[in-house]
């Protein structure tokens, strides 16, 4: 059963590139409409020994790596600071489902004005992208602590600090690691956002030119499929510190 | 010696009154069973004396100053265990002594010896997760007892158990707490009965209502033999009209 499960999604996958293969042969869609997944893969791979596929995707995992870690950093820091203060989280939280509320493709040409085309911009996009969903699960969590435990933990003479780093943190850790994976994903949703914006490199500059100037779908598909793999990997980044961690929490 | 001393202690939550003026004392090494109707306050005394609650009213000495939380003479064990799951079984008992800032080598030393005194030593690399519920309270006793406290709060803490687990550490449990004085709160006459020196029934009024001589200076294999003689059957006849009428009151 468990060998079953884990040939599934590759299985559903080979099933699915398999049909759009011979879909495209059968009704001979055009390649600048929808390539096959055999000219994407031959893409794919011209872009990778070529060395374009490598030059934009350094910047992007630049981005993706930097604006994470802060945005992630930043939230963990809201959302302790909110779970643990009731009156911070009453003056605070409106504000920050305000910030979230606003599109980050409308915010985006700001950071720009301020931060320029470079790396401070997107991975400020990265960041503030990021810094939501681990804020609020972090204070969800963080709050949400058993009664019981935090009792047990002033009945042992605890003090404030220690409660946290005893009990509420490693009591919180699946919550946040939580809005961590969906933070790693967004990650990377904010750094092509932030390349469309303005710059001469990273993933989605590569998926603007591919479509534009070069008029190049087969590589415009192969850039998609390089974006998803940057996403999946970012995910598993998580779950692997996820599995890590949980040998080592005291 | 006296290590608790409780005078005209009230408490209320909000407009209900749940402790009014109860005085109470217990001497060194003595163990003190509470029974009471749902509601009568039990539980509320076990927090005020642990410092998580402060009185409305009233005073509370322990070992000669006031009740605080957190303070090391004081172990407590709550209804459930509260083992923390991401602790090994050793590391929950190491707790309180890593919380006072003693080495975790040290502690690891101190948590295992409580663990062995409290039959749970075979399980200090286990998650609380994999224990049964006899074994949870075992840890959970020691986790108590490894600050050497002078005085033991016992809320229920085997209430949750089946039949014979509860049993066989209601006759342990004199032997185990290691000349702490004890203060048990439970809803079970033969429980009271075989681990405490005196038994107290705390009527709705939230006062002492009836004292009752325990059976906790018997021999240990003695024990469940006097709680079904005629003179174990009378006190907890006596004990039991006294909870039939603070339960309708």
């Amino acid at each position: 059963m468990r060998r079953l499960s884990q040939l599934t999604p590759l299985a559903v996958a080979a099933l699915l590139l398999s049909a759009w293969e011979v879909a495209v042969r059968i009704f001979a869609v055009p390649q600048f409409i929808l390539p096959a997944p055999s000219v994407i893969a031959v893409r794919f791979a011209e872009a990778w020994a070529d060395g374009t596929m490598l030059r934009h995707l350094v910047p992007t995992v630049t981005e993706v790596t930097i604006g994470g870690l802060l945005g992630g950093a930043l939230g963990l820091l809201i959302g302790v600071t909110l779970g643990l203060s009731g009156s911070a989280r009453r003056v605070v939280s409106p504000y920050l489902v305000a910030a979230q509320s606003t599109p980050i493709l409308a915010l985006g040409p700001v950071l720009v004005l301020w931060l320029g085309p470079g790396l401070a911009a997107k991975v400020a996009v990265c960041a503030l992208i990021t810094l939501f969903p681990v804020a609020i699960s972090t204070l969800v969590a963080v709050r949400d602590v058993d009664a019981g435990t935090l009792e047990l933990m002033r009945s042992l003479g605890a003090t404030r600090w220690q409660s946290l780093r005893y009990a509420r943190l490693p009591a919180a850790r699946s919550g946040i690691l939580a809005g961590a994976r969906v933070a790693a994903t967004l990650a990377v949703v904010g750094a092509i956002v932030g390349e469309w914006l303005g710059g001469t490199a990273g993933l989605g500059v590569l998926l603007n030119l591919a479509r534009g100037s070069l008029f190049d779908t087969p590589l415009l598909f192969a850039d998609l499929l390089q974006i998803a793999i940057v996403g999946v990997s970012a995910y598993a980044l998580v779950l692997l510190f996820e599995r890590v961690s949980s040998k080592k929490i005291a | 010696m006296q290590i608790l001393q409780v005078d005209g202690l009230s408490h209320s939550f909000g407009e209900r009154d749940v402790l009014r003026n109860l005085s109470l004392s217990i001497a060194a090494g003595e163990s003190v069973a509470l029974l009471g109707a749902n509601g009568s306050g039990k539980s509320t005394l076990l927090r005020l004396v642990a410092g998580l609650l402060t009185p409305t009213a009233g005073q509370i000495a322990l070992v000669g100053s006031a009740a605080a939380a957190g303070r090391p003479e004081v172990g407590i064990v709550f209804q459930e265990s509260r083992l923390l799951p991401w602790r090994t079984v050793l590391r929950n008992v190491t707790l309180p002594l890593e919380l006072a800032g003693e080495s975790l080598s040290s502690a690891r030393a101190t948590a295992e010896a409580a663990l062995k005194r409290v039959g749970a030593g075979g399980l200090l690399d286990r998650n609380p997760a994999e224990i049964s519920g006899g074994e949870r309270g075992r840890v959970a006793l020691a986790r108590a007892l490894v600050r050497r406290p002078s005085l033991l709060l016992l809320d229920e803490p085997f209430a949750a158990l089946d039949a014979i687990t509860r049993a066989r550490l209601d006759d342990e449990l004199p032997e185990l707490v290691a000349g702490a004085a004890t203060l048990l709160v439970t809803h079970d006459v033969a429980e009271a009965l075989l681990v405490a020196d005196r038994v107290l029934v705390l009527g709705s009024d939230g006062a002492i209502q009836l004292e009752v001589p325990g059976l906790r200076g018997q021999p240990a294999t003695g024990r469940r033999a006097a709680l079904l003689s005629p003179d174990g059957a009378a006190r907890q006849t006596r004990l039991y009209a006294a909870l039939d009428s603070v339960s309708h009151a």
